[in-house]
């Protein structure tokens, strides 16, 4: 278990109360509740199809809930302006599950997208940020090829040193291992845990790796038909006798195993 | 009049916010009208971001390339092939009547007036349509354009108003384009029958030639621009279901935007002939 910052709990970076969401007659979120302390990261686990992903689209603002409050760094952003959201959501880094990288530009181009709009760098300043950012997620060469020119791991990297690029307080991870081999999601889970510890990031992490996730967060919140239904520390879940989370935690040892 | 346009405009948008709210679908008139609404939205949004600062030049240029040098040939073979029709199907018929002399008139005037916009327009629906509805429904289901929005950057400029505006500039100069090589091949196929010099060709063909029957129909395109854009724009932002949804609006890109372009066409045909007789 990550043991890193000490959390703030009077200045939370993420305030989530009640929060519901449905596509039509079906129901996905069904009154979500979730604080996240500065510097601290929690785990979101749950079956696929929870709504985990939904909860992390909800709080950058790309999709509207149906009910529900969302602060970030104190601020509701539900009904929020666009200009003002948008200032809110250059504080937050996003790793999308299959890294969303535009495939028109190259890696280096990627990384610089955000920078060139909401920086006031100079071209040369720019290249010399894009260069540390991708020298910190280990990603010394291949800046020139196209993201389908480099492997899946690669790609990981490339959208976490693009979710970095505007030096975000707060960063969502959506599956960050997902799709990649054991070794690789290994390296990209001790990658988060190296960029926390450097940058104090507060980071909700929505995963189905439990050995990564308990590596990596400072508690884990299970999600079941759209609530949580567990919450606590890797530990402390293990007391628990929801017979879910029983079920989950089993998975890992055998995984760990 | 105007109260029915506005009463349909209205119903149109409300339908569009209940679509976009209430995902059921409960029959096709209610799709329609929302397709519509959304499509309202859609060119609200787009129109918005692209007179708010600050302006994307250069994925503007970009596009520009894109979308108008890159159709260029395909514009000038099309436009060069209906020259070649033109002459070939009017020389006999033009020679039965006594009239051989009108070729070159006849020529110019059809491509001129009304042929070489509307291939333009065609091809260029064809060609852009297709790409950027598969481009941007790409972009949509492998999250780039969430990705985009989450980085703080709006799509609805970034992606839409860069190519809206591309078709709208790009348009009228690919019709002068298809014009100026449909006229040297209907040349060049009647001097092939009757030996005839380009520049006695020019001068008989835009002899009666003003600039009604010219800048009217050219800068028309603009507006068959505008059709191709905003409509392959909205399929490929609001593609869903993955790889066969991306299918689906290059496909939907091409069949609307081209049936749109053919109404636009009639209509703006009217309004010509009533303002630039």
């Amino acid at each position: 278990m990550k043991n890193n910052t000490p959390a703030e709990p009077d200045n939370p970076a993420v305030v989530v109360k009640g929060l519901r969401k449905s596509f039509g007659k079906q129901r996905v979120l069904n009154g979500v509740d979730l604080t996240v302390a500065k510097g601290e990261t929690v785990a979101v686990l749950g079956r696929s199809g929870t709504g985990k992903s939904v909860l992390l689209k909800l709080l950058v603002g790309l999709q509207s809930p149906d009910a529900g409050s969302i602060c970030i760094r104190g601020e509701e952003i539900t009904g929020l302006e666009i200009d003002r959201l948008n200032e809110i959501r250059k504080k937050i880094g996003f790793l999308f599950q299959q890294a969303a990288l535009y495939d028109s530009l190259t890696v280096e181009e990627n990384v610089a997208f955000p920078l060139s709009r909401h920086s006031k760098l100079s071209v040369r300043e720019r290249k010399e940020r894009v260069r540390e950012l991708l020298m910190s997620v280990d990603m010394p060469e291949g800046w020139q090829k196209l993201p389908s020119e480099v492997s899946g791991g690669m790609q990981k990297r490339v959208g976490l040193a693009r979710a970095l690029a505007l030096d975000p307080e707060i960063l969502l991870f959506d599956e960050p291992t997902a799709g990649l081999d054991p070794i690789t999601s290994r390296e990209i889970g001790e990658l988060i845990l190296k960029l926390q510890r450097e940058r104090q990031i507060s980071s909700i992490v929505v995963t189905h790796d439990i050995p990564g996730a308990k590596a990596i967060s400072d508690r884990m919140l299970f999600m079941k038909e759209g609530t949580v239904v567990a919450e606590g520390t890797f530990e402390e879940l293990q007391q628990s006798g929801e017979s879910f989370v029983a079920e989950f935690l089993k998975e890992c040892s055998k995984e760990c195993a | 009049m105007w109260y029915l346009g506005i009463v349909v405009v209205a119903a149109t948008i409300s339908a569009g916010w209940l679509g976009a709210r209430h995902e059921s679908r409960p029959s096709w008139q209610s799709r329609f009208l929302e397709w519509f609404g959304e499509l309202g939205i859609f060119s609200c949004r787009v129109a918005r971001a692209a007179i708010s600062p600050p302006y994307e030049l250069a994925e503007l240029v970009r596009q520009m390339d894109a979308i108008g040098s890159k159709s260029l040939p395909l514009v000038a073979m099309a436009g060069a092939a209906t020259g070649v029709v033109l002459s070939l199907q009017t020389h006999d018929s033009l020679t039965r009547f006594g009239a051989k002399g009108m070729l070159p008139a006849v020529i110019v005037f059809s491509l001129i007036r009304e042929t070489g916009p509307i291939i333009t327009g065609l091809v260029v629906s064809g060609r852009v349509g297709a790409g950027i509805g598969a481009e941007l429904g790409s972009m949509k289901v492998t999250e780039q354009i969430d990705a985009m929005e989450a980085s703080a950057v709006n799509p609805y400029k970034f992606l839409a108003a860069t190519r809206i505006l591309a078709c709208i500039l790009m348009l009228p100069l690919l019709t002068l384009a298809a014009d100026f090589s449909g006229i040297i091949m209907g040349w060049v196929t009647t001097t092939l029958t009757d030996t005839t010099s380009l520049r006695l060709f020019i001068q008989n063909g835009f002899r009666q030639v003003t600039f009604h029957d010219f800048l009217p129909p050219t800068f028309k395109t603009a507006f068959f621009g505008l059709i191709i854009g905003v409509v392959a724009c909205f399929q490929g932002m609001r593609t869903r279901g993955g790889t066969e949804g991306v299918g689906r609006s290059a496909t939907s890109s091409v069949v609307l935007s081209s049936l749109f372009l053919i109404l636009a066409d009639v209509l703006l045909v009217r309004f010509i002939l009533v303002f630039f007789p």
